[in-house]
């Protein structure tokens, strides 16, 4: 397996793009990923910040539909979570 | 077009076999059963004919067989279970999948009583593992564990049959989805409830079996003992109904399911073909009329009203159709998607046709309504 940033400095890697969906409702912050993540390139990270709870399961469903890669959920520093993705394709 | 009805598991008309039943109790069991008075003597012979119909085509005991609502049937069953065993522990232990009337249950009575509730994780279709729920039993502690038959809202088939508790704990299987669509279990359970809506009989009438030898108190005010409608007055002619639907119900059920597994098994086929769309539930051990889907980037209210407009009456388990905001606990316990749900559930009645034009319109509800949000 390839080394990732994950694996090589044991900490998160920090999104390439962050995608403010505070306030929204399921499903708007899931289509702003699917519409924004080609922004980044192909490895980089992708992070939804959102209050609805229905993203901490439909984010990493989406990447099991799409073949993209989940990578957890931490915190915005305002304690919003924040939901981190790779752009696999 | 008429508009077709796919949303039974939520409701459907009462069964023709019942209509007439119902007519006739009213007329005749409108008095309280234990009331010692000619009608009194009148109503209390029909609710024993209730009972003996119920407890012959479920293959009980009539004693084991109490009329009571669909809620209270699943409280009472499985907290009375819980209550018998308070002096051994507090602990609760269920899939993470039950029905929301089972888990605000069981976390009510575990605040109650400073006990706690342990939701044990399932898989991917939704079916919990039946050793680790053995296990979470195991330790002493442990007063009942619930387990539904079949799960109402993906239809997959939970092995609450093969479920040997240790240490005495009681087993309360969950059949309100599924009582008249699936047999109960042979053995291994102590209570069971269900409810008429699943085997079109009247929509307010459940059924509480308690198995006789089983530790039970009622957990709530009023005789420690199991009655009918919880001791309130019992709607007599209600459960004769419900008691003449199910015989129906199981009567025509071969042919009933055949059609429906079939017709389910097309709607799922189709649905798979749907871009970005998730079919979810065991495709084979499921309930025979049940099917869910998700469609990603949809809103579940927009699919349920466009799908309205177009004739036919579906359901979501999506937040946004639910009056919570929350998503559905049981598509976000398996990991599947939780918003673009929908729930098709196909009654006694329905019809190839009906089926047929609902995918033949289906693609294109989608893609139009996924082209409004330009994904």
């Amino acid at each position: 397996m390839d080394s990732s940033p994950l694996v090589t400095s044991g900490e998160p890697p920090e999104p390439d793009l962050e995608l403010d969906c505070r306030g929204m409702l399921c499903p708007q912050p899931v289509i702003e990923l699917g519409r924004r993540h080609t922004e980044v390139p192909v490895g980089g990270v992708v992070a939804v910040v959102v209050e609805d709870v229905a993203a901490r399961t439909d984010v990493p469903a989406w990447c099991r539909m799409r073949g993209q890669e989940y990578l957890g959920e931490d915190s915005a520093p305002d304690g919003v979570p924040r939901y981190r993705v790779r752009r696999v394709s | 077009m008429a508009h077709a009805h796919l949303d039974a598991a939520a409701g459907a008309p009462l069964h023709p076999a019942a209509r007439e039943v119902l007519e006739a109790a009213l007329a005749r069991g409108y008095a309280d059963p234990r009331a010692l008075h000619g009608p009194g003597r009148d109503a209390r012979l029909l609710l024993a004919n209730a009972r003996e119909a119920v407890a012959d085509v479920l293959g009980v005991r009539r004693d084991e067989v109490w009329f009571t609502s669909p809620l209270d049937a699943v409280q009472r069953g499985f907290l009375g279970l819980a209550e018998a065993r308070r002096h051994v522990g507090t602990r609760l232990v269920l899939p993470g999948v039950e029905h929301a009337h089972v888990r605000h249950a069981a976390h009510w009575w575990t605040r109650l009583h400073a006990g706690e509730v342990v939701e044990v994780p399932v898989d991917a279709t939704g079916r919990v593992d039946e050793h680790d729920l053995v296990e979470n039993a195991v330790g002493g502690s442990t007063a009942a564990v619930a387990c539904q038959l079949a799960n109402h809202e993906v239809g997959t088939l939970q092995p609450a049959g093969a479920l040997p508790l240790p240490d005495g704990v009681p087993l309360f299987v969950d059949a309100s989805a599924s009582l008249g669509l699936l047999d109960l279990p042979a053995q291994h359970w102590a209570v069971a409830a269900g409810a008429a809506t699943s085997w079109a009989g009247p929509p307010g009438i459940g059924v509480l079996l308690v198995r006789r030898g089983t530790r039970w108190t009622n957990p709530f005010p009023g005789d420690p003992e199991p009655q009918d409608f919880g001791g309130a007055l019992p709607d007599v002619a209600g459960s004769l109904a419900a008691a003449a639907a199910l015989q129906a119900s199981l009567a025509e059920r071969e042919e009933v399911d055949a059609r429906r597994r079939r017709l389910v098994d097309r709607i799922r086929a189709v649905a798979a073909t749907l871009p970005d769309t998730e079919v979810v539930g065991d495709p084979v051990d499921r309930l025979p009329h049940l099917v869910t889907f998700s469609c990603l980037y949809l809103s579940g209210e927009a699919l349920v009203r466009e799908l309205d407009r177009a004739g036919f009456g579906v359901a979501s388990g999506s937040a946004c159709t639910a009056s919570t905001l929350e998503p559905s606990h049981v598509l976000a316990a398996m990991g599947a998607l939780t918003h673009g749900n929908v729930r098709i559930s196909l009654g006694r009645d329905v019809t190839e046709q009906q089926v047929e034009d609902l995918l033949a319109l289906l693609p294109d509800v989608v893609g139009r309504l996924r082209s409004e949000v330009g994904l």
